[in-house]
């Protein structure tokens, strides 16, 4: 199992790099008791046959081993509070998978380092897109690595002390949407 | 609050050190990041890497990251690859193995025997 939901966002996210997308969405928002968790992107989707199996931990990807546990752990972390765990995908447009958890139920996983998440995935795929936005209480945080870049004049988006930035900067928002929404943000 | 105009002052800095990084990148160090290694802990091994060359200064090293090395039961495992394509293979890594890779293996070329794949898993 991964212990909390950034672990989760990085792990999904690694299927839309290797989908081949340029532009991933991350949106976590909370409202009425519920955390949702939006995963999108542009990659290559999924076929229905793929699709349909893709939550059974005996369907995989790699070419390693024949298990896969990426989505049906994700699915299970949102199911054991009494959330909802749902997948679209398209061939050729994209993947969409949105995760409902119950804030306060005893078993939702908290959400863990969601700053290290994003730092890590632009090391990883620094060419890709990112976009992450935090809602709550009417207010909103965005970080979109195009605006970085933008900022960057050219300077690599993956230096360590550029991601160590982004890591900050995306925590203190974390900080100032969820704070008081989640417990373990404080 | 922080705001995106600080990274134009990080910019100079950057772009400064990246010139003084130009005779290239001999070594890489290659993370495992499938779902097995995130769950096993290969973020704060990858951070301890990251933090460690960062802070000594090391210019010809490069810290990437993979998908799953087909060794889940040995992860989080991390490959340390020379400019000749020789590699070395250490396995059960944390923050703390990750220090001593950097400082025997990466800065003075000795192999970390007792952490290698041939030393822990029989």
């Amino acid at each position: 199992m991964l212990r909390d939901i950034s672990l989760h966002i990085h792990d999904l996210s690694e299927n839309s790099i290797t989908a081949g997308a340029t532009l991933i969405r991350i949106s976590l928002s909370a409202a009425d008791g519920i955390l949702t968790l939006v995963i999108a992107d542009n990659g290559k989707g999924m076929s229905p046959e793929l699709l349909a199996k893709v939550e059974d931990p005996f369907t995989t990807s790699r070419t390693e081993r024949k298990v896969g546990m990426g989505i049906p752990f994700f699915k299970l972390a949102c199911e054991q509070t009494g959330g909802s765990f749902r997948i679209k995908s398209e061939p050729g447009k994209g993947t969409e998978l949105t995760g409902r958890l119950v804030i306060d139920n005893i078993d939702r996983i908290p959400l863990g380092d969601a700053g290290e998440t994003v730092s890590m995935l632009i090391l990883e795929s620094p060419e890709t897109r990112f976009v992450l936005e935090l809602t709550a209480r009417g207010e909103s945080f965005t970080l979109d690595t195009d605006e970085v870049r933008e900022q960057l004049d050219g300077a690599p988006i993956n230096d360590f002390e550029i991601l160590q930035w982004i890591k900050e900067y995306v925590n203190e928002g974390v900080l100032n949407i969820f704070g008081g929404v989640l417990d373990e943000i404080t | 609050m922080k705001s995106l105009e600080e990274l134009r002052a990080l910019k100079a800095k950057v772009k400064n050190d990246m010139t003084l990084r130009e005779g290239g990148e001999d070594t890489r160090v290659v993370v495992g990041m499938a779902t097995c290694g995130i769950a096993a802990g290969a973020r704060p091994v990858m951070n301890a890497f990251l933090e460690e060359v960062s802070k000594r200064n090391i210019k010809n090293v490069q810290v990437t990251m993979t998908g799953c090395m087909g060794l889940c039961r040995l992860e989080p495992i991390v490959e340390v690859i020379d400019k000749d394509g020789n590699k070395v293979t250490y396995v059960k890594m944390n923050a703390e193995k990750a220090l001593r890779v950097v400082a025997e293996h990466l800065v003075n070329g000795q192999v970390v025997n007792e952490y290698t794949i041939g030393a822990v898993a029989q």
